[in-house]
């Protein structure tokens, strides 16, 4: 009895999935045969609206490959890209060495470096706060470990949409990549940020904030200005004049915060990848670079930077010369500086 | 391609299968049985799993590497300190209780009012549109929450009080308390229902005012589902996290008052998880996180399971 029922039910299961399978057949029949190319994504979410506009300026090029684009964080991609669950990881901060070697563990490849474009960090605050500008040691004082300043008296500015004069220190989360660079510009490898502050998960999250909050200080990038708040001119010494951040003052090195924007690639990019990569680099790349508020490359730095150590076996086509590499790596470490 | 061949095939096929639906009906009820308690017992089996998997995950870190002294007593929450990492839960845990402790403040007399003139004095249509409102209240996604606190609520208590950020323990506060309402309220009302009429009429026919029969006679009738209304509230407002994130400022410190914005144990392993890797000491760090959320709704749950035992108990005698 109980055996012809154990029967039944199996059979009744096998004719569910039978009718199922009738009505979706030919829908699941089609994604089976396609070729379609996936390239998955993921990290830096400073770079996330860059990363989903060139993939779908690239579905123009090659509607035949599709580009999958999430956020999360430098850390996220990077994290995924040591899992293997990503092909390209965008990270607004070098990789560290740790990571680096985690890579080659899990992958059996080294993650190779690319660098896409330039960022200039952005010091936000309310649109109504009369502070112009402001020099690097006072940010450092201000965000870090035990730091001096935390009144707008103590800056000398008279915020009087600030109650309390308290300054809101805005932040973002630690896995960032912006938290990572913003605090090895301002207090170096030796000295934390200060607790306490408000940490957003997104880039945007601190322009909203700090846009309703007349006490707050916060930083982003640059394409994340709004009219609803404005940014500050930054001095490396107290008593320079500031600089304003914008995509000449960024390239040319004399704005203090900029930092290079990185793709990372598991070994050196092959086929689509490569032409993907190759095709951001490109003029058409980074038209879309300048258009959404971020500094290109100049024109030195527009080939993909290979790691001395790489043991791939067949250098690129796009690195024609050794010397060539070695010389815009150099450059490279300038602009950062 | 052979459409039209495969529609007759299709309705045979529908035929046959609801005759077979009825004959394995008919024929297998201990078989179904057997499934369904399968069902019932699946519930246990999860929740082993669950503490299984956050176990194996964090008793690495637990055992070895943290330091359990400095993890409940430091303040200092700085996985990724360029000086020395520190894994101190304390104002993650204050952040919590503090959030959580207000949003019960603002929820229990809310919620139980409610339910009150919900369940003895609203007329029948307002009685109805009532519930229907509240179980919408319900419906309302987290996140959604979250938003309201940080576009609508924030710029409102900046205006409101002078503070100098608006979202904070207040708004966290405010926001939770919102969202256990509906699940107090509809659970009280349950067991205030729950109470027979004729403890109702008895205590009008000795004189008691309608006040009087409220708190008098249906509060101690009711206890023991009023109380696990309660608790159940407790537990959504610990438990919570997307909300909390959004609304209480995400600042690791202790707070010195309403307006100070704090950080919550659920916001930190929704915000930080994602970037850690497997095997990790944040990601371990985590993890044992999570294992003290487990064993605070545990407690929550057997404190209110003993009370309830308790106060049947002394019922009875």
């Amino acid at each position: 009895m109980s055996r012809m029922c154990v029967a039944r039910i199996t059979y009744l299961v096998f004719m569910l999935s039978v009718l199922g399978c009738g009505s979706g057949g030919s829908g699941g029949n089609s994604s089976s045969s396609s070729t379609d190319t996936t390239i998955r994504v993921e990290g830096s979410d400073t770079m996330v609206n860059l990363a989903q506009a060139w993939a779908e300026e690239y579905k123009k090029v090659r509607p035949d490959i599709s580009i999958q684009v999430s956020g999360g964080g430098s850390g996220v991609g990077i994290a995924s890209l040591i899992d293997g669950v990503c092909q390209l990881a965008n990270a607004s901060r070098k990789m560290e060495e740790t990571e680096l070697k985690r890579a080659e563990a899990n992958t059996g490849k080294r993650p190779q470096e690319i660098i896409v474009g330039l960022d200039a960090l952005a010091v936000y605050v309310h649109k109504n706060n009369p502070i112009d500008s402001i020099s690097i040691p006072e940010l450092a004082e201000i965000y870090g470990d035990a730091g001096k300043i935390e009144s707008w008296s103590a800056l000398g500015i008279k915020n009087a949409g600030c109650a309390s004069d308290e300054i809101t220190r805005v932040s973002r989360q630690n896995n960032s990549g912006t938290y990572h660079y913003f605090r090895e510009a301002l207090l170096g490898n030796k000295r934390d940020f200060k607790l306490g502050s408000i940490d957003q998960s997104g880039s945007k999250d601190v322009v909203a904030l700090v846009s309703r909050t007349p006490c707050a200080i916060g930083y982003s990038g640059m394409g994340y200005k709004t009219d609803d708040l404005k940014w500050l001119k930054i001095s490396k010494e107290k008593g320079q004049t500031g600089v304003e951040p914008s995509v000449a003052t960024a390239s040319d090195g004399s704005y203090p915060i900029a930092r290079p924007l990185h793709i990372y690639t598991l070994g050196t990019p092959t086929g689509v990848l490569k032409e993907y990569i190759d095709w951001i680099r490109s003029d058409a790349g980074q038209q879309i670079v300048i258009d959404l508020g971020y500094v290109p490359l100049k024109n030195t730095d527009k080939s993909v930077t290979e790691d001395a150590d790489s043991t791939a076996d067949e250098s690129t086509a796009a690195t024609d010369a050794d010397a060539g590499t070695t010389k815009q790596a150099s450059d490279n470490d300038s602009v950062k500086e | 391609m052979g459409g039209a061949k495969a529609n007759p095939d299709s309705s045979i096929n529908k035929r046959s299968l609801l005759r077979t639906v009825q004959l394995t009906i008919d024929r297998c009820e201990p078989v179904i049985e057997w499934i369904i308690r399968l069902c019932g017992w699946s519930a246990i089996l999860f929740v082993f799993a669950i503490f299984f998997f956050v176990f194996r995950e964090g008793s690495g870190m637990l055992f070895e590497n943290l330091d359990l002294k400095e993890f409940f007593s430091s303040p200092n929450w700085r996985p990724n300190s360029v000086v020395r990492a520190q894994y101190g839960v304390l104002a993650l845990l204050i952040g919590t209780v503090a959030v959580t402790g207000l949003a019960m403040l603002i929820a229990v007399p809310l919620g139980l009012g409610a339910a009150i003139y919900v369940s003895e004095f609203a007329g029948n249509r307002a009685k109805e549109t009532l519930k229907v409102v509240i179980e919408l209240l319900a419906a309302i996604p987290s996140v959604v929450w979250g938003f309201i606190g940080y576009m609508v609520l924030g710029p409102i208590i900046i205006w409101a009080t002078d503070a100098p950020v608006g979202i904070n323990v207040l708004n966290g506060g405010i926001i939770l308390a919102l969202m256990s309402v509906p699940i107090i309220v509809s659970v009280s009302e349950d067991s205030l229902r729950a109470v027979p009429d004729s403890y109702r009429e008895a205590a009008l026919a000795l004189g008691a005012s309608r006040w009087e029969v409220v708190y008098r006679v249906l509060f101690p009738a009711a206890k023991n589902g009023l109380l696990a209304a309660v608790l159940l509230g407790v537990g959504r407002a610990i438990g919570e996290t997307m909300a909390v994130l959004m609304a209480t400022g995400h600042a690791v410190q202790i707070p010195n008052s309403l307006l100070d914005p704090v950080r919550t144990l659920t916001a930190t392993i929704a915000a930080e998880l994602g970037e850690t890797v497997s095997g990790d000491d944040h990601y371990g760090v985590l993890f044992v996180i999570g294992i003290v959320l487990f064993v605070v709704a545990f407690l929550v749950n057997l404190a209110a399971d003993l009370v309830v035992k308790g106060i049947g108990g002394e019922q009875h005698d």
